[in-house]
């Protein structure tokens, strides 16, 4: 079988869970072969996890260049086995910097890109869900090796055995006229909540919160669901919440199982990255506000007398 | 003396309704209105800070049908200097790799360059990838997805915010920068700003005068091609209730039938 090339999403040795849904999506297209560049040390602590999703082998490229250089040390290994092995794809995480990997590898490779696919099929075929969810689209590559990144959070990630059988891979110095250097880290501290794209329910709060300060009526609902906590750009930008809970058009995509709007409006753009969510509910004291349009529970009301009987119910349920 | 080339892009209006043609899945640019992306308005605003910093020229490029000119002429009404639009029927369709080849010839075409900004990530197509794949073509260092960026002789310093937090970025000019959303706040052209604008020269290029392959480019030669797309069916509003002191038990009684609770 055709062995396909994943890039292992790590942050210091701890895989990333979209790895596993790149390696299910992998398995569709022949044997997945887990790449994993960073600082010596790095493939140790991976592999086990890599073997129980399937990884027949994993490539280990590892310098201390690889942890102190942007994106190019990724593509550096990538390009390298792309030559040595001849896969049939080569599979990237769809997020900041596997865009930018895939993106670069595809130009030195010289292949064709899909990007951002939320399903891959096993005749090479990918599946796209643009204009916010508003169209799908069937997709694939025509030139070279198809070089595909994949939306975290669109597979569902099975487990599967795989020897991970161990290589070594060389990767060339980096040229620092090329290549930009890395000076500094200042990682998100992720709080016990769980990832807004992962979740599977998310329970997000707009303008209408009113104050930072307020935010905690959403939080504490969030916390009876086991929620992630989202926010719209307009309470993003008042301050109301940090930037990386932005859900929408310039935020994340998300597809919960339920989401919970809260004093949202549903613009277009916020409705843009959360509108293929299963099941929307939404509370706003505006009755013509437009999320209703897309709501399957809507309540015309306070936000702050509904959410907090809401948590209360919840609670009392699981008791 | 900064060389700053920024990288505009024009955009189906996100507040309008946004298609693709039912013939060949192309962007279906005539039914909705289109605008300058305003990530690239703040690709703009950062060129413009560093030129009044020190002493610069900013060259707007765009690659795009005719009606783009408007989306460039926002551009140099903001300040910007000059611009170069490639404009070709041949272009029609292109890819995301060709698009690229396509920017970097022209780039490379206009002489020397300091710093190309560009936006992080388009809203039309959400690639995220054009100004790496600019960099990986042009040679040189890519510093994206800043949320500040300066520049201090030769050296350029980016803070990248990204969903994994900050990584501070430190490269020689030349280089490739892009911008996220929370970097600045761009300004509104002024009417002085707006008739100026009018008088700034914009240079037109067509794939030949490039020297791009034409077989590289356009809907037949693309790298990668769409073969299905269709329009999902809208959402449609389910059921609503008035908040009479009971709304969250509605909330819940509901979230208990759709077994979600
Ligand atoms: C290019 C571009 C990109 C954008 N990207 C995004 C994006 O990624 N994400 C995003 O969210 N937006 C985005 N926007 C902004 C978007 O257009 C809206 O401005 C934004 O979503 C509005 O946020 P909001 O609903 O919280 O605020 P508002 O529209 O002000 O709505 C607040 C709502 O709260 C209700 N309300 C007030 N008080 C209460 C209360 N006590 N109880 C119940 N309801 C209450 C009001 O009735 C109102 O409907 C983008 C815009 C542009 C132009
Ligand atoms: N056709 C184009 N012309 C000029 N700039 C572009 C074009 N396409 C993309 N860009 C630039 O690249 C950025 C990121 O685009 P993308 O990678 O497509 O999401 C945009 O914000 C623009 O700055």
């Amino acid at each position: 079988m055709a062995e396909v090339l994943v890039l292992v999403d790590h942050v210091d040795g701890e895989v990333k869970k979209v790895t596993y849904e790149l390696l299910t999506a992998a398995r569709e297209l022949g044997e997945p072969s887990a790449v994993v560049v960073g600082s010596p040390g790095t493939a140790g602590k991976v592999k086990e996890s890599l073997a129980s999703y399937g990884a027949a082998k994993v490539y280990v490229a590892e310098s201390d260049d690889a942890g102190s250089y942007l994106v190019t040390p990724k593509v550096d290994a990538l390009a390298a086995l792309v030559e040595q092995a001849s896969p049939a794809a080569v599979v990237v995480a769809a997020s900041a910097e596997g865009k930018e990997v895939s993106g670069r590898l595809a130009i030195r490779i010289g292949s064709g890109l899909l990007y951002d696919v939320v399903d891959v099929n096993s005749d090479g075929t990918t599946e796209q869900s643009i204009f916010g969810g508003a169209f799908s689209v069937k997709a694939k590559v025509a030139k070279g090796t198809p070089v595909i990144s994949v939306r975290p959070g669109s597979v569902e990630a099975t487990q599967a055995d795989g020897a991970a059988a161990e290589e070594t891979v060389e990767l060339p110095a980096v040229d620092p006229a090329k290549a930009a250097k890395i000076t500094g880290i200042e990682p998100v501290v992720g709080g016990d909540r769980p990832e807004l794209t992962e979740a599977s329910i998310v329970v997000s709060g707009g303008r209408g919160v009113g104050s930072a300060e307020k935010f905690e009526v959403i939080e504490k609902l969030a916390d009876s669901l086991g929620a992630a906590v989202g926010a719209s750009r307009a309470a993003v930008d008042s301050g109301y919440y940090p930037a990386q809970f932005q859900v929408g058009q310039t935020g994340k995509t998300v597809s919960p199982q339920l989401y919970v709007a809260l004093g949202i409006s549903g613009a277009i753009q916020h409705r843009a990255g959360m509108q293929t969510s299963k099941t929307i509910v939404a509370v706003n004291k505006d009755p013509e506000a437009p999320i209703f349009e897309i709501a399957d529970f809507g309540v015309v009301g306070d936000l702050f007398n509904v959410a907090p009987q809401l948590t209360e119910a919840i609670a009392a349920r699981k008791g | 003396m900064t060389n700053i080339v920024v990288l505009v892009k024009q955009v189906p209006d996100t507040y309008s309704e946004r298609k693709l043609s039912s013939g060949d899945h192309t962007l279906d640019r005539e039914s909705a209105d289109a605008v300058l992306d305003e990530i690239n308005e703040k690709a703009v605003e950062e060129a413009l800070k560093i030129k009044e910093a020190g002493e610069g020229e900013v060259t707007v490029l765009s690659m795009g049908p005719d009606r783009a000119t408007d989306a460039i002429r926002k551009a140099l009404s903001m300040g910007a200097d000059k611009a170069i639009h490639v404009s070709d029927e041949g272009l029609r369709g292109s890819d995301i790799v060709a698009t690229v080849k396509v920017l970097a010839a022209a780039i490379n075409k206009a002489g020397g360059f300091d710093l190309v900004i560009a936006g992080n990530e388009a809203s039309d197509g959400r690639g995220g990838a054009v100004p790496a794949m600019l960099a990986e073509v042009l040679g040189v260092p890519q510093l994206t997805h800043a949320r500040t960026v300066s520049v201090e002789g030769s050296t350029v310093k980016v803070d990248r915010e990204t969903d994994d937090g900050i990584t501070h970025l430190e490269a020689n000019l030349p280089a490739v920068v892009s911008v996220g959303e929370k970097i600045n706040e761009p300004r509104y052209p002024s009417f002085k700003g707006i008739m100026a604008a009018k008088k700034k020269p914009v240079e037109k290029l067509t794939v030949a005068d490039l020297g791009v392959d034409a077989g590289e480019v356009g809907l037949d030669n693309a790298w990668s091609s769409v073969l299905e797309a269709s329009p999902k069916p809208p959402r449609e509003a389910g059921q609503r209730v008035e908040d009479e002191g009971d709304g969250g038990t509605k909330v819940v009684e509901y979230l208990v039938g759709q077994k979600l609770v």
